[in-house]
């Protein structure tokens, strides 16, 4: 085994390296954030990591979007990190010599607006009130989440992205962003996303809201930081995780396997029989133990309410100003975003003569395949980037 | 191996069916190559055309290779149809090599005049004497070349001769703009006896105009103003 200090050497010098959460101010009075649905809010604090260097062109920059529940910790671990913390959570992508080759591309990642994690959500103070926001914060859009990261960008110094990316709810940014800023980005990298969340996302939604509201700790939102509907928060978390999965990588990982048992208990007692429910168990807990569940139910509702169409006019009318090419992938397991929602984008960006290219990836991992299978994006990422950055290249000499 | 000691058609080379169609293809257009592979074609149109291109490919591995060469290519099944291509979005649809092989090629050609003013098909052609004669004498089915398949287990699922083709495009109302027979390697446009003496055939085609109800001049210049252009950046 390796000790302590060994082990923190080792994570020095593999991948990113250690990083840091970095904290910026933006949209500081009098330039507070004009929100989508009406009203101001400001200062907003940022929090995001940046991997890799820019180069003097600032023409190398990729954003990530982040989804639901995720932060701005996407890659490599924090020097005071203990052994058991787990990397970022896109770290086998992001690094020296991988797909976001830290070698050639500054990667960015921060935090939405409306999360948890450091950058200005329902639970950040009010400067206003010295007091938490909780629900007198403002309902939030995609568009406005947008807002701030396309504020964070220009807060580096970058006029435009060479890429952004993301899935699922990180997808839906990406296709804001074209829609919003369509000069601002050169790559654009959907992945089991769509142009608007489908009638059973809301309805899984909406469960996951009524087991928050109905728990008697939620207190109508006014719960203590640290207290809260812990129960509510964790069935939430169990829903949304079992339509993250597919029935085939739930067979896979537990089959009908019992926990702790070779034959049924026979007893009404113990809520845990099976495996599978001792895992659902488990990432209710764990989810708990980072997640404010205001947060929750702001940035569900901002997925609910993401349409392009309803807000552009129609896809193409959302899609049509952007030069960016398209990189678009669902995969055949998900029944979330299904490959049916990604082929709707695909239609609407050839219709508008979009640079655009599709596959159905194949996975057994539903949703959540875009965190799990890495060498897949690899495979697809690395060229469609590298062609991205060449054309990019190749369009500064000429001009020059 | 029986299949050696039978007439093999000649495939033609890549390289010169790439360039009779290159040759076919007005600078500017907008592309679509059905089977695009790893987007050679595509990417040498883009170049030497300056045609803004779309590649459908179902294999992953040549999809990536063709993302590689900067070309956008769509993961699509050619036997599911093109749905997700609108009408008229493009100036040509190509299909190389590859109508024998689908399930459906009647409806095939169908979708491909609905995608695109115009057609590029090249396509074997087993009313070839030597195919003929080589039933004839051995009674057996013919296999290619490149692809040495027998009969139960050869992708080429439909056998057609250029008599079969022209009967087919009479019925589906699709007009034969040019008809270049390809002879040992080489196109030869109006050849003599072609349908005895072609491998392979590039047919240009297009949907025959319906007597239009109303035509309003206005509308075709705006439309023509609004086309969309492809794969440029």
């Amino acid at each position: 085994m390796a000790t302590q200090q060994e082990l923190s050497e080792i994570r020095q010098h593999s991948g990113v390296g250690f990083v840091e959460t970095k904290l910026v101010t933006l949209f500081a009075s009098p330039q507070y954030l004009k929100l989508s649905g009406g009203g101001e809010l400001g200062p907003i604090q940022v929090a995001y990591e940046t991997y890799g260097e820019l180069t003097p062109a600032k023409d190398n920059a990729i954003y990530i979007c982040h989804a639901l529940t995720g932060d701005a910790h996407a890659a490599g671990y924090y020097a005071d990190d203990d052994e058991k913390a787990k990397p970022g959570w896109w770290d086998d992508l992001i690094g020296p010599g991988k797909t976001l080759d830290t070698d050639k591309y500054f990667v960015i990642c921060a935090n939405v607006l409306g999360g948890c994690q450091g950058t200005t959500g329902p639970g950040s103070i009010n400067p206003q009130t010295n007091q938490p926001y909780r629900l007198g914060f403002p309902v939030i859009t995609v568009g406005d989440i947008i807002e701030v990261h396309s504020a964070l960008t220009t807060h580096l110094g970058i006029d435009q992205l060479l890429a952004v990316i993301g899935g699922s709810l990180g997808g839906m940014q990406v296709l804001e962003w074209a829609a919003r800023f369509p000069d601002q980005l050169r790559g654009a990298i959907c992945l089991a996303s769509a142009a608007q969340l489908s009638a059973q996302g809301i309805a899984f939604n909406a469960v996951g809201r009524r087991a928050i509201k109905t728990d008697p700790e939620y207190k109508s939102g006014e719960y203590e930081p640290g207290a809260g509907p812990r129960y509510g928060l964790a069935l939430a978390r169990m829903i949304a995780h079992i339509t993250y999965l597919s029935d085939q990588s739930i067979e896979m990982k537990f089959g009908r396997r019992l926990q702790d048992h070779d034959s049924f208990s026979y007893d009404s007692l113990p809520e845990v029989e099976f495996e599978v429910e001792s895992y659902l168990h488990y990432q209710g807990k764990r989810f708990v133990e980072r997640f404010d569940a205001n947060s929750y139910l702001y940035l569900t509702r901002a997925m609910d309410y993401f349409d392009l169409a309803e807000q552009y006019g129609s896809v193409v009318n959302a899609l049509k100003k952007t030069d960016a090419r398209f990189l678009i992938a669902s995969y055949d397991s998900d029944w979330l975003f299904t490959t049916t929602q990604s082929k709707e984008l695909v239609r609407a960006l050839i219709e508008c003569g979009k640079h655009v290219s599709f596959i159905e990836l194949k996975s057994p991992f539903g949703h959540d395949s875009f965190l799990i299978e890495i060498e897949q994006l690899q495979k697809m990422i690395t060229p469609f980037l590298e062609q991205a950055y060449q054309s990019c290249l190749l369009e500064s000499v000429q001009k020059s | 191996m029986r299949a050696q000691r039978r007439y093999c058609m000649q495939d033609p080379s890549l390289e010169m069916t790439d360039r009779l169609l290159l040759e076919q293809i007005q600078h500017g257009s907008r592309v679509l190559d059905l089977g695009c592979g790893d987007g050679r074609l595509l990417a040498r149109l883009r170049e030497e055309r300056s045609a803004s291109v779309l590649g459908m490919e179902i294999d992953i591995t040549q999809h990536h290779a063709a993302i590689g060469r900067g070309v956008p290519v769509i993961q699509a099944d050619l036997d599911e149809g093109l749905q997700d291509i609108p009408d008229g979005a493009f100036d040509y649809v190509v299909l190389s090599q590859t109508l024998q092989q689908v399930l459906h090629p009647k409806q095939l050609l169908e979708e491909m005049v609905r995608v695109a003013k115009q057609a590029l098909v090249v396509v074997p052609n087993f009313g070839n004497w030597r195919i003929r004669l080589q039933v004839l004498k051995q009674g057996r089915a013919p296999v290619t070349e490149v692809l040495p398949y027998e009969w139960y287990n050869t992708p080429n699922l439909h056998l057609m001769s250029m008599h079969d083709f022209q009967d087919l495009m009479r019925l589906l109302g699709i007009e034969i703009l040019r008809e270049i027979p390809i002879i040992n390697h080489r196109a030869i446009e109006h050849a003599w006896l072609a349908n005895l003496r072609a491998q392979h055939v590039l047919y240009d085609l297009r949907r025959q105009e319906e007597p239009a109800e109303n035509p309003h001049h206005e509308n075709v210049v705006q439309r023509e103003h609004e086309s969309p252009q492809f794969g440029t950046s």
